[in-house]
């Protein structure tokens, strides 16, 4: 779906997203994002710093939040800003699930006719704050 | 001890320049588990008006990795020999969009080292980058928790 100007207010919700993090995915991410740091690859080096388990990177975590956004603009270059703030790490078990992250996002902002703030909110299916996510997105 | 102080305000540029090609983009989209046709197939790129395939939203946060991370592998900035630095917070912000074929230039600078009031300490690095003409492209701003460094932590390390 494309989103237009006409069509975007404060309050206009964008459709929300399920999506999962695999033991694949977190490898897959350490290639491309050359970030190899012993949490995203260990469990063991994971525990031995206070974490639950290996965890999803950062960026990855901001990168699945914006799917829904780029999906709903229909153009990934209308993301002109964003600022994600990193509430709990995202545990990555070692089976075939994985982590499942439901993001949720809702228009809190229209600073001029061209631009939106979408505020995107990360959780667990249980409802766990994960991360949360300030979008500025140009419109169309 | 603690994280170095002195860091605070010096800044670090990369002698090299970072070529964005297709296919590191196709990974880093791929990695992600979007593969947008923007990234991934230039037709539909240039359909959107774009010259080349786009970056990923995220994509720039591979150049502080890929510039070795300057300044966390100092000898001297007084880190946990443990990986237990965590980002908390990253801004970013798109000047331009970033697509294959830039030639682009880094630079990071500590803005702040300060302690967090507990046993962590936060490190604030801003990332510039620019293309090799100076061109703004992309601004970020990481605070990097440093985890158990505070000075009088119990077993920070």
């Amino acid at each position: 779906m494309t989103v237009t100007s006409e069509s975007v207010a404060v309050g206009t919700t964008i459709p929300t997203r399920t999506l999962t993090i695999t033991r694949e995915t977190v490898a897959m991410f350490c290639g491309a994002a050359l970030d190899f740091v012993g949490p995203h690859i260990s469990e063991r080096i994971a525990r031995s710093v206070g974490l639950p388990d290996v965890i999803a990177h950062r960026a990855l975590i901001t990168a699945k939040a914006l799917i829904p956004v780029t999906e709903w603009t229909g153009d990934p270059a209308a993301v002109v800003a964003c600022h994600s703030r990193y509430i709990r790490p995202v545990a990555v078990p070692d089976d075939d699930l994985g982590a499942v992250v439901v993001i949720t996002g809702v228009v809190t902002d229209r600073p001029d006719d061209d631009h939106v703030e979408v505020s995107l909110r990360m959780a667990s299916p249980d409802g766990q704050e994960l991360a949360l996510i300030r979008a500025v997105v140009r419109l169309p | 001890m603690g994280l170095n102080r002195e860091y605070i305000g010096r800044t670090w540029r990369s002698a090299e320049v970072y070529e964005v090609s297709r296919e590191k983009i196709r990974d880093y989209a791929m990695a992600t588990g979007e593969p947008h046709p923007a990234y991934v197939d230039v037709r539909a790129a240039r359909a959107l008006g774009h010259p080349d395939v786009v970056a990923p939203p995220t994509f720039a946060t591979v150049l502080w990795a890929r510039m070795n991370t300057w300044p966390l592998r100092e000898p001297d900035i007084g880190r946990s020999p443990k990986p237990n630095m965590v980002i908390g917070d990253e801004r970013i912000t798109h000047h331009r969009t970033i697509h294959a074929g830039d030639r682009l230039v880094f630079a990071t600078r500590v803005n702040d080292i300060r302690d967090l009031g507990g046993k962590h300490e936060l490190l604030e690095v801003v990332h510039t980058i620019t293309t090799e003409d100076g061109e703004p492209v992309c601004t970020m701003t990481d605070m990097a928790i440093s985890r158990g460094t505070a000075v009088g932590a119990e077993g920070a390390r």
